[in-house]
């Protein structure tokens, strides 16, 4: 076991290592001298000089990869253009919102998608099936951040029940915490609710046809216990893998979530880097995203193995 | 060469079957049916909207839907179905743009890693292994703010974005069909290389590759609208989806109807593209269904 988890990390370092070459080539990018795009409002000479030395901008591309990196290897990713404080700093302030909201619409994605998935994966062919299919295509389909301003719309505007915006720490208040994080978390959970049916469903669909099961069924188990405690905690197995692979789709949707509902987190982060161009901290949220992305992979194989007795010897 | 085209079957024949399985499939023909719709509304565009999409009308601010104004107006009195209609150009047109784009980038590098195997097919395939972790928007916002807010930035965000499926998925199916005989045959006989590729890989993997190109069209749109809501897609007076909701956002309370008909368009025209999507993927492959 330890052997396959070593060679997957093996693996990993090649990507780990084209990830910081695709983000240091993003700013490749910037149109004309990137000392002048960097420098922002600033056109004072000498300060543009300052920025072209502390970026190495003189050297050549491969040797200011290498410098970069070695910045990287000590933590450093850069100064914030706009606050001048490290964009390490300034990413891990913003990470723990963002983290918390992914764990709650996670939760909801699994509260929504597991039970659909099991029902219509028994009920398969069914008017179950057929409409929790539609249901899942019609959570990918719709936009998370409309369906985002349409509860404001309601919840909020109309019947003033729960916050519209802002976020307050669990620390200082866990109800208002709850209630600011509520609709934000159900808004980006639906979409993730919506794979993790369809991967649910196809789970099932294989475990339901096992020979174990049929035995189950024939020694007259009831159908309820057949499918909770014999089918779905196999068929976990792969949904729980596949799961954590959604990190991506969790962490783009965080962008679009924290925008509508002015979570001060990762993706408002760099929503606002964007606009100020503060292209460090781009730079260090798309490594960041990449990297953790990297990690949720290894996880995923790592837990694979762990879960699965089969490819445990 | 001659071998393998006895061997494979004709092209007219199996667009035929597939065309046929497709027809029977009702969800995927009124998912091609609204696409074909929203198509003909992008290219009708000057004839079917009522109004001017870009200019201010001080009488008509924030109208809610009346028999002038069906859907409403919106901040500067500008029609919003109107603006609905034209937007359909921006989302259509980022759609198909950002995914050509993926495509042809994406498949000839897939065929390559297929093909040449060794380091080139390792080096292809760690790079589109780093691409697909840097999550789809958060890499799109990134190119967007490097490139500059525009919509053809946007495009080709998207598209860079979007290429490693593509890759992947023409590096699986050439490699399949590099290993079928006939095509070992043609190689053994000393094709040359742009021949096979031409006529027995190229014809081979375009089904499956529209039926991504078709998911993908769905998942182009919402990141437009994604990225024009963020401000970094279509940028304004000009009408699109995605930046209607972002102004839409900031009248909440007093001009709820702003957000309502762009969302509703953009949920459709996706959901129309995965159900087509979906049911070309059924037809290709029946064991899906």
């Amino acid at each position: 076991m330890l052997a396959a988890i070593l060679a997957r990390l093996v693996v990993a370092v090649p990507t780990v290592l084209l990830v910081t070459v695709i983000v240091f080539s993003l700013q490749l990018l910037l149109p004309g001298d990137p000392a002048l795009a960097l420098a922002g409002e600033e056109r004072d000479p000498e300060a543009i000089a300052q920025i072209r030395a502390l970026h190495h901008l003189d050297r050549p591309i491969p040797v200011q990869y290498l410098l970069w990196l070695g910045g990287l290897s000590r933590g450093d990713l850069g100064t914030s253009l706009k606050t001048g404080l490290p964009v390490a700093e300034l990413i891990a302030s913003k990470l723990p919102v963002t983290i918390e909201l992914a764990l709650l619409a996670m939760l909801v994605a699994l509260a929504i998608g597991v039970p659909a998935g099991v029902a219509a994966a028994v009920r398969k062919g069914g008017a179950i099936d057929a409409g929790a299919n539609l249901v899942a295509l019609a959570g990918i389909s719709i936009p998370n951040f409309w369906l985002g301003i349409m509860l404001i719309l309601l919840v909020s505007v109309r019947w003033n029940l729960l916050p519209a915006s802002g976020y307050t720490s669990p620390f200082e208040d866990p109800v208002r915490n709850l209630q600011t994080m509520i609709m934000p978390a159900f808004v980006l959970g639906t979409g993730i609710a919506a794979v993790m049916m369809r991967h649910t469903r196809s789970a099932m669909l294989t475990v339901l046809r096992q020979d174990y099961v049929r035995t189950a069924r024939a020694m007259g188990l009831p159908e309820g216990r057949v499918v909770v405690r014999h089918a779905l905690r196999n068929a976990l197995l792969p949904v729980v893998t596949l799961g954590t692979l959604e990190l991506g789709t969790l962490l783009s949707g965080a962008v679009l979530t924290e925008q509508v509902f002015t979570i001060p987190g990762f993706g408002k982060l760099v929503v606002d880097a964007v606009f100020t161009r503060d292209y460090p901290v781009v730079q260090g949220v798309v490594l960041c995203a990449g990297l953790g992305f990297v990690l949720m992979s290894l996880l995923a194989d790592v837990l694979y193995v762990v879960l699965n007795p089969r490819l445990r010897s | 060469m001659a071998v393998g085209l006895a061997l494979a079957e004709p092209e007219p024949a199996r667009a035929a079957r597939l065309g046929r399985r497709l027809a029977r499939n009702r969800l995927a023909l009124l998912g091609g049916t609204v696409v074909l719709l929203f198509v003909l509304i992008a290219l009708f565009a000057p004839l079917l909207a009522p109004f001017e999409p870009i200019k201010s009308n001080w009488l008509a601010v924030r109208k809610p839907p009346s028999a002038a104004f069906w859907l409403g107006t919106d901040e500067l009195g500008r029609d919003i179905l109107s603006r609905l209609i034209w937007g359909a150009r921006a989302s259509l047109l980022a759609g198909v743009v950002s995914v050509a784009i993926a495509v042809l980038v994406g498949v000839p590098f897939g065929i390559l890693a297929a093909y040449a195997g060794g380091w080139v097919d390792a080096l292809i395939g760690r790079l589109t292994d780093a691409l697909l972790a840097c999550p789809f928007l958060i890499l799109a916002i990134a190119l967007a703010a490097f490139l500059g807010p525009s919509l053809g930035n946007a495009m080709i965000a998207i598209g860079i974005s979007a290429t490693p499926i593509f890759v992947r998925l023409a590096r699986g199916q050439t490699m399949a069909v590099l290993a079928e005989d006939h095509v070992l045959g043609a190689r053994a006989v000393g094709c040359p290389h742009r021949r096979i590729v031409l006529v027995y890989v190229l014809p081979n993997i375009a089904a499956p590759i529209l039926v991504q190109a078709t998911l993908a069209i769905a998942g182009a749109i919402i990141a437009e609208a994604s990225l024009s809501f963020l401000g970094l897609g279509q940028q304004p007076p000009a009408p699109s989806w995605g930046s209607m909701l972002n102004t839409a956002k900031n009248f909440m309370s007093q001009a709820p109807w702003m957000a309502v008909s762009p969302g509703l368009a953009i949920g459709l025209v996706v959901l129309a593209f995965n159900l087509l999507g979906d049911g070309l993927r059924d037809a290709l492959d029946p064991r899906e269904s």
